[in-house]
């Protein structure tokens, strides 16, 4: 095959790669045109395909009622991000490591706790919320949105520190750190990587959460983002370009985490689902 | 997670290899000083233990609770409902809402994973194809899964709009009648199904493509000298080397459409008329969409829906398992 002619043949198939790639993100093309489009277009027909009289109006809707569920999911995104690392890195390290008696059937536990339906969790979050007083409040929506990612976040943190070597760890133990010592000092600054994969999965699902906002912090004073758009839909649904514009600050957080951490996000889409 | 696919929900598993991927020196290290470091190793899983007793056993046992107990509204609060064995769960099997919420839950769940499936897969191949921009439009392709579920739903709520919508715009170029999207029970099944293939075609895809990853290129050469041409290769040699792969692919989409709520509650609610109930939707709706909440019969759908989920998740488990050790 001589080399015009592949060049030829490649830039057939990038055509057809951005076509495929423009369909797919239509909707998403879709979000920020609706955002960007006048009140009184808003019920045109046929819509308009651009946003040719782009109007801000409803990003000064988000910035006037949405700010402070904004907010609201920032604090729960970070406490969440928190929670979930100060416990899934030390049990990683443990079932890396140190060979507990039992570990397996911990992994088991963790791999079919990822299996229940977060609509039966919240239920049961619900039940007892209800008894200890911790609906509608954020602490309580904080560890129930850990439960999204703290299963997961150890399978990360076992898979990646037993690639550590273990002659970093006893040459550490030479030197008389102990167990948390060699943690602290060795194992978690090795694991940097692991961290930051775990802490954009966890602020994300965090801040997507729908089901456990809906039952555990429906009506109260701190309402995340999540509940700011369906609270959006339902009120008026006539100013879609308010509510398609929350829809994209609501999107922001996976925008950023697609430019400046994709191959983190490929490691955790494809970690453990393939054998390598 | 819900992720899940969210997506789907979304989420996903992580093999681990504790107990295999280990290097020799920490081994005869645990050998030489066993006690002291069970300890150790127990100290650092203790947080996470209490952990999962107090938030994933106890709010589930809660659950198992409710759906063996006669709750009203007052005994819920006061938690002395009269113990009523499987009652809800029998009220939930005559309950007319039964044999459409299990239909739609079975046909939702394999529609979209055929279809998750089958556009993964050709989008896959697709891309594991040496062009300008091909890792580029792949990463882009994992925004729909990567956005939040209440973002996706709703835009595709108004896309689908039966009066403004650009969907019926577009259809009415080509002289197609306007379709009530979400508002006729005809199609409100149909269009969460769209929405949610959407959602779940990164996850196939990026899971997919590394799976296509591993097959040596060699084998592709030799067959193209072979005289096999494309299609013919894809047959022969990507679709039964992809095999294990796409069981593990197929399996957990399988546990997270099950369990898609977010998606079809925003779009439609489950209706109209049920059209669009699951088990998921159902469940939610029992236990928190009406003004008299049935919490009882809430949890046992939800009840349902887990031992559902934790069968395949099992199979899913026993498939992955004998993938690691073959």
């Amino acid at each position: 095959m001589n080399s015009p002619h592949r060049r030829g043949r490649t830039a057939w198939k990038t055509a057809l790669g951005l076509a495929l790639t423009a369909l797919m993100l239509f909707p998403v093309y879709w979000m920020l045109n609706v955002s960007l489009t006048r009140d009184q277009d808003m019920r045109k027909s046929p819509p308009n395909l651009f946003p040719t009289h782009a109007t801000l109006e409803g990003y000064r809707a988000v910035l006037d009622q949405q700010l402070p569920y904004l907010a609201t999911s920032l604090v729960i995104g970070v406490g969440t991000v928190v929670l979930t690392v100060a416990l899934a890195a030390p049990a990683g390290y443990a079932l890396a490591k140190l060979r507990p008696r039992g570990g397996g059937i911990l992994n088991f536990v963790l791999l079919a706790a990822q299996m229940i339906p977060g609509i039966i969790m919240a239920m049961g979050f619900y039940a007892v919320y209800l008894q200890l007083g911790l609906l509608q409040s954020v602490p309580g929506l904080i560890v129930a949105d850990s439960t999204l990612a703290v299963p997961f976040a150890v399978l990360i943190f076992t898979a990646f520190m037993s690639g550590i070597p273990g002659e970093l760890l006893q040459a550490a133990q030479m030197d008389g750190a102990g167990p948390l010592r060699t943690f602290r000092s060795v194992v978690l600054p090795m694991s940097r990587n692991a961290v930051v994969t775990v802490s954009l999965f966890a602020f994300l699902w965090s801040w997507s959460d729908f089901v456990f906002a809906s039952t555990l912090a429906g009506g109260g004073a701190h309402e995340p983002i999540t509940l700011g758009i369906y609270h959006y839909i339902g009120n008026n649904n006539q100013e879609w370009n308010a509510i398609m514009a929350t829809a994209v600050v609501a999107s922001l957080p996976a925008a950023v985490i697609l430019v400046l951490a994709q191959r983190y996000v490929a490691a955790g889409v494809t970690a453990g689902a393939v054998k390598d | 997670m819900n992720h899940t696919t969210h997506p789907p929900d979304h989420t996903v598993r992580e093999r681990t290899g504790a107990a295999t991927a280990a290097p020799p020196p920490a081994r005869t290290a645990a050998r030489r000083r066993p006690t002291s470091q069970q300890w150790a190793a127990w100290a650092f899983l203790a947080p996470v233990t209490l952990y999962l007793v107090l938030f994933y056993a106890y709010p589930l046992y809660r659950n198992l609770d409710l759906s063996l107990r006669d709750y009203t509204v007052r005994s819920f609060v006061q938690g002395n409902a009269p113990f009523t064995g499987l009652e809800n769960y029998r009220k939930v099997l005559d309950d007319p809402t039964f044999g459409p919420a299990l239909v739609h839950t079975v046909v939702f769940t394999a529609v979209c994973l055929v279809f998750q499936y089958a556009v993964g897969l050709a989008l896959a191949v697709f891309f594991n194809q040496h062009f300008r921009l091909s890792a580029t439009l792949r990463a882009l392709f994992l925004v729909p899964w990567l956005l939040p579920l209440i973002v996706s739903a709703s835009t595709w709520s108004w896309m689908l709009n039966s009066d403004s919508g650009i969907v019926n715009s577009l259809l009415s170029v080509v002289g197609v009648d306007p379709v009530h999207w979400l508002t006729s029970p005809e199609w409100s099944l149909t269009s969460v199904i769209i929405a949610n293939i959407w959602i779940g075609v990164p996850f196939n895809l990026v899971v997919l493509y590394s799976g296509l990853q591993s097959i040596p290129h060699s084998l592709y050469e030799a067959a193209a000298l072979d005289g096999a041409n494309a299609w013919r290769r894809f047959w022969s040699i990507t679709l039964p080397l992809l095999r294990p792969v796409s069981a593990i692919t197929l399996l957990l989409g399988l546990v997270y459409t099950l369990k898609v709520f977010d998606i079809i509650w925003i779009m439609t609610k489950g209706g109209p008329a049920d059209a669009s109930t699951t088990f998921a939707t159902w469940s939610y709706r029992l236990g928190f969409g009406n003004l008299l909440p049935a919490f009882g019969p809430g949890a046992a759908v939800g009840n349902l829906l887990v031992v559902a989920a934790l069968v395949f998740g099992l199979v899913y488990l026993r498939v992955q398992r004998k993938q690691a050790m073959a």
